[in-house]
This record gives structure tokens, C-alpha cells and sequence, in this order.
């Protein structure tokens, strides 16, 4: 540091920025993170179709229809699917928050755990919702 | 706060404006909201997926369902909107095109919202056998 250049340092880069790699290493609570904001924006749209569910049935029927028609499609219910995983699981990763803003579980191993539960969580809640839906409309 | 802020930060008029607790409890209290809500809107939906315009209409014709949906919409739209808001601010550097986002981030927000919420109670508050 002896012969540093004249002015301002170059200012200190928080770690998860350090585009060369820094300190970080890959890690399941990183993935965590990341997927809870991911699924966050994912939701937005997530409303706009609760949005569009209320709108077609205030409408009336022929909009209702449609709009049913439209998510009954293959594309509607890939959509769907995809909008229920990640309702379950930024459900799950934020209670996981919830938890961390009272004060539990930043053990490492803990925030290991909960962070595959949340990941658990999401796909077996996705499954049984989408077995209730499917089995109750080939009982009818 | 003004000894742990360098005179040059209190100058330039850095930190925080110290209305961050309202958007951290409100996000806060919205996500325990939407949990209880949302676990009783996928119950919801099992019933509706396969019925048709009626069975709709007469599910939220009864006054518990209404105001639960009621209440999902405004926690769900308001939770959004707080959510967006931070991503907003964390990755949108340019001052103006940060602004433009916000401002049309509010905007959806109180739109979906208030479109979603009118919807329900129309179709809520209609006689009920009646299309409307």
C-alpha cells in the first residue's frame, strides 16, 4: 500500500458482489435466497391471474368460461403448477424468515435444514393440492 | 445517530429517511396474513376447479368466503408490492428510471388491487341466482 495511487481508495466490495468469486462458495441457503425472490416476482403474476379469475367471474359467465378454458389449457396449467410451487415456496422459505426475524435458527446446520424443508415443502404441498384438484374431477 | 454518521454522509444527505419500520412490519404482518389465507385459498380451489360460473358465484355469495378473498386480495397486492419495491430498489441504479419503476409499481399495486377486490364484492354482494 506503500505506493497507492494518489486519491480516493477503490471502495471495500461486499462479498456477494465479488464477481471473481470472493469469499463465496455456492450454497443451499444462497440457492434459498435467491429462489425466494425469484418465486416473489413469479407471484406478481401469480396475482395479475387471481386478478383475472375475479374480473372474468364479475363479468359473468361467458368470461368465466373462458377463463377456465384458458387455465384448464396444457400451456394454463404448466402456468399454474409452476404459479402453485412457487406459492408453497416462498410460503415455506418465509416462515423460514418469519423465524429469522425473531431470532431462530441462523445455525448454519439449522438454516441448512430448513432450507431443504422449505424445498420439501414446496413440491410435496404442490403435489397434494394438484392430486385434491385432478382426483375431485375424475369423481365427478 | 450523528456520531455513528461521517459529516460528509450527513451532508450529502446518505442514510436512512427512517420510514423503513412501516415497510418491514407491513411486509411482515402481510406474509403471516397470507399464510393463513393462502392455505385456505388452495382448500378454496379444490372445490371451484371444476365447477362452473354458478358454483363460483354462490361460493363467494357466502359472506365468509367473500371477506377472505376480500382480505387475500388486499394482503396478497400489498405484499407484492412491498416485495417489488425492494427488488426495485436493490438493482435499478439509475435515479430516474428507479423512480418511473416505483411510481408504476404503486400503481399496480393499488390497480390490481382495488380491480380485484371490487370485482369479488360485485359478484359477492349480487342477488343471489342472479348473472351478473
Amino acid at each position: 500500500m506503500a505506493d497507492a495511487a494518489p486519491g480516493p481508495r477503490p471502495r471495500p466490495i461486499s462479498p456477494n458482489i465479488q464477481l471473481d468469486g470472493g469469499v463465496w462458495r455456492w450454497h443451499v441457503t444462497m440457492f434459498a435466497s435467491i429462489l425466494h425472490r425469484a418465486t416473489g416476482m413469479g407471484l406478481y403474476v401469480g396475482a395479475l391471474v387471481f386478478m383475472a379469475w375475479a374480473l372474468s367471474l364479475a363479468a359473468g359467465p361467458g368470461a368465466y368460461g373462458a377463463f377456465q378454458s384458458l387455465v384448464a389449457s396444457i400451456l394454463g396449467k404448466i402456468v399454474l403448477i409452476g404459479l402453485t410451487l412457487c406459492v408453497f415456496y416462498h410460503m415455506g422459505n418465509g416462515v423460514r424468515h418469519l423465524a429469522w426475524d425473531s431470532g431462530y435458527g441462523f445455525r448454519p446446520k439449522t438454516a441448512d435444514t430448513t432450507a431443504f424443508v422449505a424445498f420439501g415443502f414446496a413440491v410435496v404441498a404442490t403435489i397434494l393440492l394438484w392430486a385434491a384438484i385432478l382426483t375431485t374431477g375424475a369423481a365427478q | 445517530m450523528s456520531v455513528v454518521r461521517s459529516p460528509l454522509g450527513r451532508a450529502r444527505g446518505l442514510g436512512s429517511a427512517k420510514h423503513g419500520v412501516g415497510h418491514f412490519i407491513a411486509q411482515r404482518v402481510t406474509a403471516i396474513a397470507l399464510v393463513l389465507l393462502l392455505l385456505w385459498g388452495a382448500v378454496s380451489v379444490v372445490g371451484l376447479a371444476h365447477g362452473d360460473y354458478s358454483t363460483a358465484t354462490d361460493w363467494l355469495h357466502s359472506p365468509i368466503n367473500a371477506a377472505l378473498a376480500v382480505l387475500l386480495a388486499f394482503a396478497a397486492f400489498w405484499h407484492m408490492q412491498l416485495g417489488m419495491r425492494v427488488i426495485i430498489e436493490d438493482y435499478i441504479q439509475k435515479a430516474s428510471t428507479k423512480a418511473a419503476l416505483l411510481v408504476l409499481n404503486i400503481f399496480v399495486g393499488w390497480l390490481g388491487g382495488a380491480l380485484t377486490i371490487l370485482a369479488i364484492l360485485k359478484v359477492a354482494l349480487a342477488p343471489a341466482g342472479v348473472s351478473v
